[in-house]
């Protein structure tokens, strides 16, 4: 995502990429960048946690106004639990990727009949 | 308070996991150049604010994501229930995104912000892919111009960038 940003700021829209892959960001260089040191799959909040998602958000947003130096990174307060022990975890971890294939993997059944019963998706773009 | 770690090290993840499975390590880009940088024009308060996800995010009636470098895009109307909303990726866990697709697809968030003034207002057409692409040069010569020509041809002021 990081690449994306440079091309869209480049072309003179403002960005600010949200992360929770410090060492990836910090490589890829993106223009303005929030950190949320939370597990992968929740770059903007914990779930059903609207309260949070909100303060999250609006400290990120926040940045827009904050930073002024190309790359900068601000470091957002949240923490995930009172202890740091699911990092530990997240490192032990084995290969949990699902495989490579060129078929639509639906997150159910139901939804792979109404993608068809739709018929041509005008909302999707094919590159 | 327990222990303090410092943020988990992505990058070395991956490559001890592609070690471990007998893969080259993946070499993610190094951009040591400085990015671009292009001030606000106004305050936050008046901006439309356009959202673009990589948390492989579909609406219900539209094709899923495939999971082999798929650089294809999906626009969403943010007026969108978040009850419609689906993911599909094969790196990360989706089981929270699944209970609420919030955490990577913030649509409810900032429809609330925009409702609140705290943004002028969110734009109607929000644009997902999956991410997770092999290859910088398509995503570099492909997908970021796609996505930048279509977040000007929206006007919008801000662009907000929630990968997974």
């Amino acid at each position: 995502m990081g690449l994306i940003a440079r091309r869209i700021e480049a072309d003179g829209i403002p960005t600010l990429s949200m992360t929770s892959a410090f060492s990836i960001t910090r490589s890829v260089n993106p223009p303005r960048a929030a950190f949320l040191d939370y597990p992968l799959g929740h770059t903007t909040g914990k779930a059903l946690d609207p309260r949070l998602q909100r303060d999250i958000m609006v400290a990120s947003l926040a940045a827009f106004q904050e930073l002024a130096v190309p790359g900068a990174v601000k470091m957002l307060p949240f923490r995930w639990s009172d202890d740091d022990d699911w990092k530990r975890e997240v490192m032990e971890g084995g290969d949990t990727r699902t495989e490579r294939s060129a078929q639509p993997v639906y997150q159910c059944e139901a939804d792979r009949r109404l993608a068809r019963d739709a018929g041509e998706c005008p909302t999707c773009v094919f590159l | 308070m327990g222990t303090r770690r410092a943020p988990v090290d992505h990058i070395v993840r991956t490559r001890d996991l592609y070690s471990r499975l007998g893969h080259e390590p993946y070499r993610w880009v190094r951009n040591v150049d400085p990015p671009a940088w292009t001030r606000p024009a106004k305050p936050l308060a008046e901006c439309r604010v356009g959202l673009v996800a990589s948390g492989g995010v579909y609406r219900t009636g539209q094709v899923a994501f495939h999971h082999r470098d798929d650089v294809s895009l999906r626009i969403i109307d943010t007026g969108v229930p978040a009850a419609e909303l689906r993911t599909s990726h094969f790196a990360y866990d989706q089981t929270d995104a699944r209970i609420d697709p919030n955490v990577v697809f913030p649509v409810d968030t900032l429809r609330a912000l925009a409702r609140d003034g705290v943004i002028g207002e969110l734009s109607r057409r929000a644009y997902t892919f999956m991410g997770g692409i092999y290859s910088a040069r398509r995503v570099r010569e492909t997908l970021a111009p796609e996505l930048s020509r279509r977040l000007a041809a929206d006007q919008v002021d801000l662009a907000l960038l929630v990968p997974v």
